[in-house]
């Protein structure tokens, strides 16, 4: 369980986070959302042990991250953002040095060294010195590094930043294998992420929370819930079929993209649209190449929120 | 194995695996032995001792130890390892100790590999090795304490440069702390007893006695304060700034 209550962190003038209150609990992956300088970072950095809260409370497992931080560091895993290390060591140096660290010895300790240089396809690379890997290796180590002890809690800043599509992928398939039994926290701004791994999201700005909720319910407040998108064969039909649409008493507003001869119906709260639109595209003989139901734009939600 | 072992271990393991190790014993011999035989007048004295070696010291230490302590913390700020060192259950202390431990560890192998000059001064003649060992001893101590300032410089910036010129000066301020060059700085407002507090302090006092062969318990009490002081201002440092 990680508990934060009224956390806070002030720079002189600056308040980087403020008052920040969550639970996270076993079996959740909790995205973290936000702007850049948000506070994302300091938030995780306080939970980390890396930086002193100014004010509140945060504990790891029931341990509190500032009066027992060596028991909180203990039962956490943590990827700082742009997972730094040792660029002169090679990855068995570094990745033994990590299980020295971490208290592991004898037959665990070659045990965790196999499973996260398997898990974490590392065998190829090492004998390479960190300086010289690639920036998606890179990351892979800071991830075997945070898994090294099989912490009951995993803190990832930003896991996925700067790497490229099939290894966004790969971190985002290992995460999901490993959320079944552990808490994890990632932060991220790239929305995808939050649908592909998050079982819920905070969304922070200027160092508040000002959203916590499933994906799905995040999307709910868009208003593209429950849109429907209407693409025709003949961009002739737009202007017809919009009048037609408009006059629908469930729809709220409709928008054009000329270029794509697309047509989107926004419903009035509550309102399902999708059964007229389907009976009306069929009536009118519109030649309708795809009709599809939006679940909501994170994005859009994202940008009001912390506009 | 502790942790501070650990740490101990993998700094030690980092300077041989840059030029760093090799660059620094090199200079280190060689700097030893052209002061030794050309200022020092080594042969000339007709004297079985090692006394023209360890003279140099203090100024060798003054310029060669800060640019190895430089690294100590600034890199770490720097890279954003510190992130990472300090986010796994070891205690600020014990980076701190283990750090400083594996650059004194590391002079103490430079020092030691002066021994030829030992072979030679004991081929020559009959020198008193108990003095010799007192000045390995002194030479030693002597790097620690520049060592240590040499830390706590470099916790306080990011920049390796800037760390090494103020390790630099604020040794060199404790090097000539009995002299009218540090002392006058004060002379003009602070009273006698804190002029005698600052002269006391200076690094080539307590080191001159040690080189005599005479080991005091409070040059050594000197030497031990002052890194436990500036190892616990690290620690200070940092826990201040680590995250800046």
């Amino acid at each position: 369980m990680i508990k934060t209550e009224h956390l806070s962190k002030r720079y002189d003038e600056l308040v980087a986070v403020d008052d920040v209150s969550f639970q996270v609990g076993p079996g959740e992956v909790l995205g973290f959302l936000g702007p850049n300088g948000a506070g994302k970072t300091t938030t995780m950095r306080m939970l980390a042990g890396f930086v002193t809260p100014s004010g509140g409370r945060a504990s790891i497992c029931g341990h509190d991250v500032v009066e027992a931080p060596l028991a909180a560091k203990a039962s956490l895993g943590y990827l700082p953002e742009g997972a730094p290390s040792y660029g002169e060591m090679t990855v068995r140096a570094f990745l033994h040095f990590i299980a020295d660290l971490r208290g592991l010895s004898g037959a665990r300790r070659a045990q965790r060294l196999t499973h996260v240089i398997e898990h974490l396809q590392l065998q190829e690379v090492l004998e390479q010195t960190i300086e010289t890997l690639s920036k998606g290796f890179r990351r892979r180590v800071g991830l075997a590094q945070a898994i090294m002890h099989d912490p009951p809690v995993l803190i990832l800043d930003e896991p996925t930043d700067g790497l490229d599509p099939n290894q966004k992928h790969e971190v985002r398939t290992l995460i999901n294998t490993m959320a079944h039994d552990k808490i994890i926290i990632i932060s991220t701004h790239i929305l995808e992420e939050v649908d592909a791994v998050c079982s819920r999201a905070i969304i922070i700005a200027r160092g508040r929370i000002v959203a916590d909720d499933t994906p799905a319910g995040l999307a709910a407040r868009s208003r593209y819930h429950n849109a429907v998108s209407l693409r025709l064969e003949n961009a002739a039909q737009l202007a017809a079929a919009r009048a037609a649409v408009a006059a629908l008493p469930g729809v709220a507003e409709v928008e054009l993209s000329e270029r794509e001869a697309r047509l989107t119906a926004l419903p009035r709260p509550g309102a399902m649209v999708l059964p007229e639109i389907s009976a009306l595209a069929n009536r009118d003989g519109l030649s309708v190449q795809d009709l599809h139901l939006e679940s909501g734009r994170l994005d859009e939600v994202f940008r009001t929120i912390t506009a | 194995m502790s942790h501070v072992g650990i740490i101990l271990r993998r700094e030690l393991g980092s300077y041989f695996a840059t030029p760093l190790a090799y660059v620094f014993i090199v200079i280190f011999l060689v700097l030893a032995g052209a002061f030794t035989f050309y200022l020092g007048g080594f042969y000339e004295r007709g004297q079985a001792d090692l006394e023209p070696f360890f003279t140099f010291h203090p100024w060798l230490y003054l310029f060669l130890i800060p640019a190895l302590s430089m690294r100590l913390w600034a890199e770490e700020r720097k890279s954003g390892s510190i992130e990472l060192l300090m986010t796994q259950p070891v205690t600020l202390w014990q980076a701190v100790l283990g750090k400083f431990l594996a650059a004194w560890l590391f002079t103490a192998l430079a020092l030691a590999l002066t021994f030829p000059l030992w072979l030679t001064v004991n081929y020559l003649g009959h020198p008193d090795n108990g003095a010799i060992l007192a000045a390995y001893l002194g030479s030693l101590l002597l790097a620690g304490g520049f060592l240590a300032v040499g830390s706590c410089m470099s916790a306080l910036t990011r920049n390796q440069v800037v760390a090494f010129i103020l390790a630099v000066v604020v040794c060199f301020a404790f090097l000539l702390a009995g002299f009218p060059l540090v002392l006058d700085v004060f002379r003009a407002w602070a009273p006698q007893p804190l002029l005698d507090a600052i002269a006391s302090l200076s690094f080539l006092a307590h080191f001159d006695a040690i080189t005599k062969g005479v080991i005091d318990l409070r040059d050594l009490l000197y030497f031990a304060m002052l890194i436990g002081f500036f190892l616990l201002a690290t620690t200070i440092a940092l826990e201040l700034h680590k995250a800046d």
